[in-house]
C-alpha cells in the first residue's frame, strides 16, 4: 500500500461522509416525501445542499472506482467504512440527533471490523493469470 | 410507519447497492489499474476503458436506484439510522457476493469483520 493509496481511501471515507451529510441537511429542509411524489423527489436536487452532497458524492464516486481498480471489494468497502462512524458524530454534533448507549455500541463493533480488514491484504486475487505469486505477497506486505 | 418506510428503504439500498458494488467491481478490475493507465495514457485513456465496459453502466443503474432510496429513506428516518445500517448491510451482502460472484478470497478475517459490522448495525437498529 502506497501512501497515494491511503489518499484515495481517506477520499473515499471524507467525500461520502460530508456527501451524506449535506444531503440529509436539504432532505431535513424540504421535508417528507411520499412514494408517488416523483416530481418532488426530482426537484429536491434543486435544493442547495442536496446539489453539494451530490458533487461530493461524485468525488467520492470517482475515488471508490480508483480504489476498486487495485483492491478487493471486500477490503475496500470495510477499510473505508470508518465513514459510518463520521456519519454518527456528525449526526450527533450537528444535527443533534440522539444517539444511544447501544448505538455507540455498535459504532464500536463497526470500527473494530474495520480494524481487522485493514490489517490484512488488499488484494486476493491480483490477475494471477499475469502477475507471478511472488509479485503479489511483495505488494500485500508494503 | 415512518420507522417502517425506513426500514424498507435500506433494504432496497442493501439490495440495489451490493448488486452495484460486485458490478462495479468487476468492471474495474477489467479496467485495470486507475492510476497507472492516468500516468502511461493520460486520463483519456482511463475514462474511454471504463466507457467502454458494459458491466459499468449496469453498476451505475445499480447505483442510481440505492442512491435514491436513499434520499427517500433519509427523508423519513435519522441520518444516524438509515446510512450506517443500509451501508452495513451491503457490507454482508457483499462479503457473500463478492465470494460467489468476485471469487474473492474471503478469509477468516474478513469474516470476523463481517460479523463485528452486522453485530454493530443490529446494535444501532435498537
Amino acid at each position: 500500500m502506497t501512501f497515494r493509496k491511503y489518499l484515495v481511501l481517506a477520499g473515499i471515507t471524507v467525500f461520502s461522509t460530508i456527501g451524506d451529510s449535506l444531503l440529509a441537511h436539504g432532505m431535513k429542509q424540504i421535508g417528507a416525501l411520499s412514494l408517488d411524489d416523483v416530481p418532488g423527489l426530482l426537484l429536491a436536487v434543486l435544493n442547495p445542499s442536496v446539489a453539494l452532497g451530490i458533487l461530493l458524492l461524485l468525488a467520492f464516486f470517482a475515488s471508490y472506482m480508483s480504489a476498486l481498480s487495485w483492491a478487493d471489494l471486500t477490503y475496500v468497502l470495510p477499510a473505508t467504512s470508518i465513514s459510518y462512524v463520521l456519519v454518527a458524530l456528525i449526526a450527533y454534533f450537528r444535527f443533534h440527533e440522539a444517539i444511544s448507549p447501544l448505538r455507540w455500541l455498535g459504532i464500536a463493533l463497526i470500527t473494530a471490523g474495520v480494524g481487522f480488514v485493514a490489517a490484512g491484504p488488499s488484494l486476493t486475487r491480483p490477475h494471477e493469470h499475469k502477475v507471478p505469486a511472488s509479485a503479489v505477497s511483495q505488494e500485500a506486505d508494503q | 410507519m415512518n420507522e417502517l418506510y425506513a426500514w424498507a428503504a435500506v433494504l432496497l439500498i442493501t439490495v440495489a447497492a451490493s448488486t452495484g458494488d460486485v458490478l462495479l467491481s468487476y468492471s474495474m478490475k477489467r479496467v485495470g489499474h486507475v492510476g497507472e493507465i492516468w500516468e502511461t495514457h493520460g486520463l483519456l485513456a482511463v475514462a474511454k476503458r471504463i466507457l467502454s465496459t458494459p458491466t459499468f453502466f449496469l453498476g451505475v443503474g445499480a447505483m442510481a436506484v440505492a442512491f435514491y432510496s436513499l434520499l427517500f429513506g433519509l427523508s423519513w428516518g435519522n441520518l444516524s439510522l438509515v446510512v450506517p445500517a443500509s451501508a452495513s448491510l451491503t457490507f454482508v451482502a457483499n462479503a457473500i457476493a463478492a465470494r460467489f460472484f468476485l471469487h474473492e478470497h474471503v478469509d477468516r478475517r474478513r469474516w470476523i469483520a463481517a460479523i463485528l459490522v452486522a453485530g454493530g448495525v443490529i446494535l444501532m437498529a435498537l
